[in-house]
């Protein structure tokens, strides 16, 4: 069927990773449209990096990295709030902190651990061509779960992303929705950091919502735009991996962000043209 | 009458830092108060305080029989920051419709009911020819419009408006005082925070604030040059016969400051905004 099929069809790999970026492209398109849309960047970057040294840990001990990295990922939202209710830091400030502490301490341990020096690759930069069956399973109920969450909470979190004031009038519990919002990050982060890795799941929560946000006038149809985005990445990165022998989870996001940038340069040029 | 907001040597403000003390209300069905003082002079935190987002810290405190932030459907709250939705892609009818969000359950449709509410209210603030544009190309005082529609969509018996009139020309203002008067006609009461003294006067009562409660009661007997001089500080001049008011504003995103500057003139009688 030619060089933009036969990659998938000949390799269980190959549609192994496929399903599982699928699935990731879908978990962060929901989620990538309200870390967009409520400005949660920073956060979820700190997440993202922040998994790192509750993955060695669990490594070291023997024990499931997924465990490891919801405990990194429960860590840095206790740590924000903790700092950010005791202290007068701003909440950037305390992202930063524990961002770059929960980051630091993760390389001493990777350092220290002679037996995960290999594995820091696999952790930064995730194995998506070595994702197994078991892993696309735990996608797929978390991709499932997170999905049910969020159209549970689409209005409280459209009113969050409007005017946090006004929900909490309406009689909505902000805080609550808020830490929901965190923990569906949380949860994206965890599920996808062994296909994409723990740098580079950040840019699939941004890339594709971003270029939803671009073209989009409502919020369901961002993240539909985001989904298409993330799956279309998924499969140009996947494959340009399999004929070029490039990283593939380095390649999927590099799709993503160069679909970004040519939408952004294509409406401005509609724009310019226009005016 | 049974009251709408019911306030007794109220005091409120963050933590351990009181910011106005000693508020006495009495607020009936269709009645609307005015809360007019400089910036950090309180009257935003106890609008805050009504709305249930602040706490009161002592003193007692009843909104529609229940105690603040219980009955949040009979509620519609402007607040004062409203500019950080810009990146969301939503049309403007979208947001109107938001104010609907809490008359029904969690996955039904829109009834009848909500749609007539969200026609009327753009209606009424003239922006159902932008109901499907988008709310980030929307300029600030088309925006002010939308939120106010917004306001109104609620249907609620009791609103809370934070500096409603900011960024309205004078067409938008004589939409919203319209607006407002309907509001009041159907008995729901109102209480608006405003540096506008203008706006101010369409109120039944004023209530003057500077970290306490100046003088409370009907325009004409509380706006006196004393009464003024003592909410405004140095932030009123007198000029000539008039005191005009020229409170350096500050939004809270950093936007750029602008002067606000409204005249009145000094006579219980005649008054106006410049």
């Amino acid at each position: 069927m030619g060089p933009l099929v036969d990659p998938f069809v000949d390799n269980e790999f190959m549609l192994r990773a496929l399903g599982a970026g699928v699935l990731v492209s879908l978990c962060c398109a929901v989620v990538g449209t309200y870390v967009v849309l409520r400005g949660l960047a920073f956060i979820g970057d700190a997440l993202a990096h922040g998994v790192l040294p509750g993955v060695a840990i669990a490594a070291i001990l023997g024990l499931p990295v997924i465990a490891g990295a919801a405990a990194g990922a429960a860590v840095m939202i206790g740590g924000v709030g903790l700092v950010t209710r005791r202290t007068r830091l701003s909440g950037d400030s305390a992202i930063g902190l524990l961002f770059v502490g929960l980051l630091a301490l993760g390389v001493l341990i990777v350092s220290a651990a002679d037996s995960l020096t290999g594995d820091l690759e696999a952790i930064l930069f995730g194995e998506f061509l070595g994702v197994d069956s078991a892993d696309v399973w735990f996608q797929v109920v978390t991709t499932l779960s997170v999905a049910l969450v969020a159209a549970w909470s689409a209005r409280p979190f459209l009113l969050l992303c409007l005017d946090p004031e006004q929900a909490a009038a309406m009689g909505y519990r902000v805080a609550v929705h808020h830490r929901v919002m965190l923990a569906l990050v949380a949860a994206t982060i965890v599920a996808s950091f062994q296909t994409v890795g723990a740098l580079l799941v950040f840019g699939m929560l941004l890339a594709p919502a971003g270029t939803g946000a671009l073209v989009s006038r409502r919020v369901g149809s961002m993240m539909a735009v985001a989904a298409a985005v993330g799956v279309f990445a998924t499969y140009l990165g996947l494959l340009a991996s399999y004929h070029f022998a490039w990283a593939a989870s380095a390649a999927v996001v590099v799709v993503a962000v160069g679909i970004f940038f040519v939408v952004f340069a294509v409406k401005g040029a509609v724009r310019g043209t226009g005016q | 009458m049974s009251a709408t907001v019911t306030a007794r040597r109220l005091t409120v403000g963050y933590g351990s830092q009181i910011v106005l003390d000693g508020v006495d209300a009495h607020v009936p069905p269709g009645a609307a108060v005015a809360l007019v003082g400089s910036n950090g002079s309180g009257k935003s935190t106890l609008l805050k305080t009504v709305a249930g987002l602040v706490p009161p810290l002592s003193g007692g405190i009843e909104v529609l029989g229940a105690p603040p932030g219980r009955r949040g459907r009979d509620v519609a709250y402007l607040s004062q920051h409203r500019s950080t939705a810009l990146a969301l892609p939503l049309r403007v009818i979208d947001v109107v419709r938001t104010a609907r969000f809490d008359h029904r359950s969690r996955f039904a449709r829109r009834t009848p009911d909500d749609d007539r509410a969200v026609t009327e209210a753009m209606e009424r603030l003239e922006i159902t020819g932008l109901a499907e544009r988008a709310y980030s190309s929307l300029s600030g005082g088309q925006r002010q419009r939308v939120h106010l529609a917004q306001i109104i969509a609620r249907g609620a018996s009791l609103l809370l408006l934070d500096e409603p009139t900011a960024a309205l020309d004078a067409p938008g203002r004589a939409l919203y005082m319209e607006a407002l008067r309907a509001e009041r006609a159907r008995g729901a009461a109102v209480i608006t925070a405003t540096h506008d003294l203008g706006e101010a006067t369409e109120c039944d009562r004023i209530m003057l604030v500077a970290r306490r409660v100046v003088a409370d009661g009907p325009p004409a007997e509380v706006l006196t040059p004393d009464n003024l001089l003592e909410t405004f500080g140095l932030g009123l001049s007198r000029v000539g016969d008039r005191l005009v008011v020229t409170e350096h504003l500050h939004d809270h995103h950093g936007h750029d400051d602008h002067h606000d500057h409204h005249g009145y003139h000094d006579g219980r009688d005649d008054h106006h905004q410049h």
